[in-house]
């Protein structure tokens, strides 16, 4: 498994005077087999660091390094079975009229892997869904199970690194504990290195080593999981955000 | 979760792959205005079939001793100038008019497909390009591009065709685009990206399946206008030629002797008007049953 650097991404949109600096400038490294947690306010840019890391937006600025080749550099390809990404919606994430024996044989056929059936099967068989839902389609799923379906695509090039852009913010919170140890079981056995994006510091609290702090397209702090408990931060902000967190815990 | 467990379990897969099609058979049935119009296209297309054995006559003969005869007798619908019967005649012109719309219609629905597929998911110079293209060709009324086309062509029937082709693929390529715009950003397409696929593969398996149902209901919208404009040139004897029984031509032969004998007119107008507003219904209650808010229902 391999490590992620990221140094100096900074993404402007828009040109000349009107281009707005959505990340002027971020840095930050993950340990191979590590869980990365991004945690900050709506807007402050976690999304579009991910966006960024698996070249779904290209025009940014900066490096970033996966098992120390830099991802632009990387073939199409290469890149796919390298980095993938489970989105947040999982009601808009899967094709609506595809079944999930398509949306698996997909990146089977245009990577030209062998042993289709079995690996669709086993795909399956690691996010705990029965080979019978190869057949069914989107709409017949619950969503839980719609999310399961985009993990198994996910993992079914064998990549690397997982980004998760808050794999689990639309859906119920018992699925959401389902969901978690779902992915922190598979990163147990696989060593998987995971970049989440959260609002939530619970999530990030049960799933990662170490996360950073956003505001306005700057990491403002990282923080192990052990600041949460005795919000050790030290910036401002990161202190008022895990403070305002707990407290919303104690109310709830 | 409860429908889950009775969602229906496909046996194989050729199977689900039928099973959508009765689905929309099914809902066309139950409305009443939609299900007339299903009726009376596969009645179209059972005449078309079985023409030249239900034909009375054969529908080019020409018999001068038997001219203008009102219908009745021999001739359920009469005959017209030259003696021909009418009946016949228009048998043999549902296959005309269902050649027209099939020609027009595999051509039209793929080109219009795929300019406003590109244009849209490319975006950027080629959007450009292909729009651009499509609003000259939008800017004139069809029929009259129609004309101006089959009139440097030469007046044939596959001319006719090729005219109506040209000249109703843009607006099946604005919808095309304007359909594209709002898939391409969505987060299953950026998971195809993130799979590799490339942009030809994208707009084939994933674009265009979201598409082709708006598509499908306009083109059978279109159809009408296909056929008007079809009646309309082989009226203006610029479309099938003489002795050819389409309608529109069978109309602009029958106007010289419309005020003595309503019958040369009256069927072909009444065979134009029941199917283009057949295939008007069709798609209107298509609209209602491609839906896709009203699939997940089902």
């Amino acid at each position: 498994m391999k490590s992620v650097e990221v140094t100096n991404l900074g993404i402007a949109l828009g040109h000349g005077a009107k281009a707005v600096n959505i990340l002027p400038d971020v840095s930050f490294t993950v340990e191979q087999g590590e869980c990365f947690g991004l945690v900050g306010e709506s807007g402050s840019g976690k999304s579009t660091v991910l966006r960024c890391i698996s070249l779904l937006l290209e025009h940014w600025r900066g490096t970033v390094k996966i098992g120390g080749a830099s991802v632009r550099d990387m073939g199409v390809i290469e890149r796919c079975r390298t980095v993938q990404m489970v989105f947040q919606d999982p009601y808009g994430s899967l094709h609506p009229r595809h079944s999930v024996r398509t949306v698996l044989y997909e990146p089977l056929r245009i990577h030209n892997l062998d042993r289709r059936q079995e690996r669709m099967e086993q795909a399956l068989r690691d996010v705990g869904l029965p080979i019978s839902f190869l057949d069914r389609f989107p709409h017949q799923l619950s969503g839980g199970q719609r999310q399961r379906v985009a993990i198994a695509r996910a993992l079914i090039l064998e990549p690397d690194v997982l980004l998760l852009d808050e794999p689990t913010s639309a859906l119920d919170v018992s699925v959401q504990a389902e969901i978690l140890n779902l992915l922190s079981d598979l990163r147990a056995r696989r060593g998987y290195t995971y970049i989440l994006v959260s609002h939530d510091l619970a999530v990030v609290d049960y799933m990662c080593d170490r996360f950073a702090v956003m505001r306005s397209g700057e990491i403002v702090e990282v923080l192990d999981r052990a600041a949460l408990e005795n919000n050790s931060a030290t910036h401002d902000y990161a202190r008022e955000l895990i403070s305002a967190s707990i407290a919303y815990d104690r109310a709830s | 979760m409860t429908d889950i467990v009775n969602a229906p379990k496909p046996a194989s897969r050729r199977r689900s792959a039928i099973a959508p099609l009765l689905n929309v058979l099914r809902f066309l049935l139950r409305s009443p205005t939609s299900a007339f119009g299903l009726a009376v296209i596969a009645l179209l297309v059972l005449l078309a079939i079985f023409a030249p054995l239900l034909a009375t006559h054969d529908p080019n003969v020409q018999n001068l001793n038997n001219v203008l005869q009102p219908p009745g007798g021999n001739h359920l619908f009469g005959t017209d100038e030259l003696g021909r019967d009418i009946f016949s005649r228009l048998l043999h012109g549902t296959r005309i008019t269902l050649n027209i719309i099939f020609l027009v219609t595999i051509t039209v629905g793929p080109i219009g497909l795929a300019v406003g597929t590109i244009a849209g998911y490319l975006g950027g110079i080629f959007d450009t390009i292909l729009m651009r293209i499509t609003d000259i060709f939008l800017s004139f009324p069809g029929l009259i591009l129609a004309l101006a086309f089959v009139a440097a062509l030469g007046p044939s029937l596959n001319n006719a065709i090729i005219a109506i082709a040209l000249t109703s693929w843009p607006p099946i390529a604005r919808l095309a685009r304007a359909e594209t715009l709002t898939f391409r950003s969505s987060d299953y397409i950026a998971a195809a990206r993130l799979q590799g696929a490339s942009p030809f593969r994208i707009i084939m398996h994933s674009i265009v399946p979201m598409c082709l149902p708006s598509v499908m209901i306009r083109l059978t919208l279109n159809m009408a206008t296909v056929i008007l404009t079809a009646a309309g040139l082989g009226f203006l004897g610029l479309g099938a030629q003489p002795p050819m029984p389409e309608w529109g031509a069978m109309i602009a032969t029958g106007r010289r002797y419309m005020l003595d004998s309503w019958w040369l007119v009256t069927f072909p107008g009444v065979s134009i008007l029941l199917v283009s507003l057949a295939f008007n219904l069709l798609g209107d209650g298509l609209r209602d049953a491609l839906d896709p808010k009203q699939m997940n229902r089902r």
